[in-house]
């Protein structure tokens, strides 16, 4: 039945994403990535992956779309006519959909305990993460400890694209093209004149930040995350800034706090692993930080996940406030 | 009885999905997409029960709190959008006259 | 007692899914933005009470109905706040009642 639930779902989702590429108005195809997202949430959620339902909530609907939303503020609103016909991207889809459709026939079957996933460490990860690190969250051990080198990796991809996109949205603006002459724009207010959205949204931010802090810190015990709860937080913040003005949260948290969390939050990460060689373990290896090993795996994994939040949170903001400096300037 | 319940409210996402599908004005998907997201919270919720993990509700409330700052984030970019046409005498309201 | 419990969670969930699938008709039939907005704001709010009013009754007195309580409170919080918001949007974007029920009705 809950099969069924998810191929519903996915219907809905195959339908949206062809209403987002048939529509020339950017503005929807926004809000129909938004309900996509929502979708994609669902069905994760459906197949028992709530870590990534919590990502894809977080990250897909909530901060994609006022990411978009922000560069639609400085770009048009309409998809520019292509001039080339469809006849060359139409062939590599369909081709790369029939090489994708047979390869489905050699996948193995949903929760087919043969398939080489289930065979391959997995058993292990199950078996040795109460031994181990005495909680439940099997995602969180493999995520923090187990795989713990490409959560590092992750972190310092957030930070580089964290840098690369300020580097481009920081670059003066160029001069100015003739075709679509750059919009000059009231400076950021926020919603002042609102007065129901205001009241309603600041009474909303503490518990929301409080939210993410519980995601953060009982990410071992339910789902959720470094990843998660920085999403989170940083919604919470992106709210405050809509409500009082960029101007207003960049006096809050400003841009260089921001930068700082990134890097801290990256150089924390890093630091647990040199700590542990420093205390003759192997880099990333949390057992030796106490005297128990449990323990001691348990302290590495907090740490680490703060890093991780810390470094989600500040990218986020960071992104999100040079958007809108770059809206003001124009 | 909660199978009853998903699917009503599966239903439900699928009547909000076509009249985003259908528009007309931006405000229509805005108000399919603030509809949806609704519904997602109470499905998450009622499939946390079906699934007998009420810890999973987490998810749900998390859902909430996104969708409602999304709707935010629409509201000032349409204020921001009426600003730059404030300033600029653009003509027409890019935002009524959508129809694909 | 617990059929007693059983009995009205399941009333308050149909009834809440009754709600909910006809505000999702609302949604879709209605003939102006307005009347649509009406239709899902309104079905949105006792829907989401039936609704998560029901499973609160399933999920006795745990942490998973203080979950469903803050569920619901941010829900109703922010429901009509958002009904508001975009009814404000629309109605500054110079988008009348009056005017659109008479064009789009023809349609």
């Amino acid at each position: 039945m809950v099969t069924l639930f998810a191929v519903f779902l996915l219907t809905l989702l195959v339908l949206t994403a062809i209403a987002v590429v048939q529509t020339k108005n950017l503005f929807v195809a926004v809000m129909l990535m938004g309900i996509f997202s929502l979708l994609m949430a669902t069905v994760f959620f459906i197949l028992d992956a709530a870590d990534v339902a919590l990502t894809e909530a977080a990250v897909g609907a909530g901060i994609s779309t006022m990411l978009f939303l922000a560069t639609l503020a400085l770009t048009g609103e309409h998809e520019k006519p292509s001039k080339k016909g469809p006849w060359i991207s139409g062939l590599v889809v369909a081709i790369t959909s029939l090489i994708l459709i047979d390869a489905t026939f050699e996948q193995p079957y949903l929760g087919d305990p043969m398939a080489p996933v289930q065979q391959h460490v997995a058993p292990w990860y199950l078996e040795m993460t109460p031994e181990l690190m005495d909680f439940p969250n099997v995602v969180t051990a493999v995520l923090a400890s187990f795989r713990g080198y490409d959560t590092l990796g992750e972190v310092f991809v957030v930070l580089t694209a964290c840098i690369g996109v300020l580097f481009i949205l920081s670059a003066g603006p160029g001069a100015p093209n003739p075709k679509s002459p750059r919009i000059p724009t009231a400076p950021s207010v926020g919603l002042r004149h609102h007065l129901i959205p205001r009241v309603v949204g600041k009474l909303l931010i503490p518990f929301i930040v409080l939210f993410g802090l519980y995601v953060q810190f009982h990410g071992e015990y339910s789902p959720g995350g470094g990843f998660q709860a920085g999403a989170i937080i940083a919604a919470g913040m992106i709210l405050y800034a809509l409500l009082e003005g960029e101007k207003q949260a960049l006096k809050v948290l400003p841009q260089s706090v921001l930068i700082g969390m990134v890097v801290g939050g990256a150089m924390l990460y890093g630091m647990v692993g040199v700590v542990g060689m420093l205390m003759g373990g192997n880099f990333l290896d949390y057992s030796v930080l106490s005297s128990n090993p449990v323990s001691g795996q348990q302290i590495g994994i907090l740490i680490i996940e703060i890093g991780v939040g810390l470094a989600v949170c500040g990218a986020l903001l960071a992104i999100f406030h040079a958007f809108a400096a770059r809206r003001s300037v124009g | 009885m909660f199978y009853v319940v998903s699917i009503a409210i599966m239903l439900t996402m699928a009547l909000a999905l076509v009249r985003a599908f259908l528009g007309p004005s931006v405000y229509d998907r805005v108000l399919s997409v603030n509809v949806f997201g609704t519904k997602t919270t109470l499905l998450l919720a009622v499939i946390a029960f079906l699934y007998g993990r009420p810890d999973f509700l987490d998810l749900a409330l998390a859902y909430a709190m996104i969708n409602f700052i999304g709707i935010l984030a629409v509201l000032k970019f349409f204020q921001v959008r009426s600003n730059q046409q404030q300033k600029n005498q653009l003509p027409g309201d890019d935002l009524n006259d959508n129809r694909d | 007692m617990t059929t007693v419990i059983d009995i009205l969670s399941w009333v308050l969930l149909l009834a809440g899914s009754i709600f909910v699938f006809i505000g999702g008709i609302g949604t879709l039939r209605f003939p102006t933005f307005y009347t649509r907005l009406h239709a899902a704001s309104l079905t949105d709010g006792i829907g989401t009470i039936l609704i998560l009013g029901g499973l609160v009754l399933q999920a006795g007195w745990t942490l998973a109905a203080f979950k469903l309580l803050a569920i619901l409170v941010f829900l109703l919080l922010t429901g009509p706040t958002a009904a508001y918001a975009l009814a404000n949007a629309a109605d500054m974007s110079g988008m009348k009642p009056e005017e659109n029920e008479v064009s789009e009705v023809e349609k």
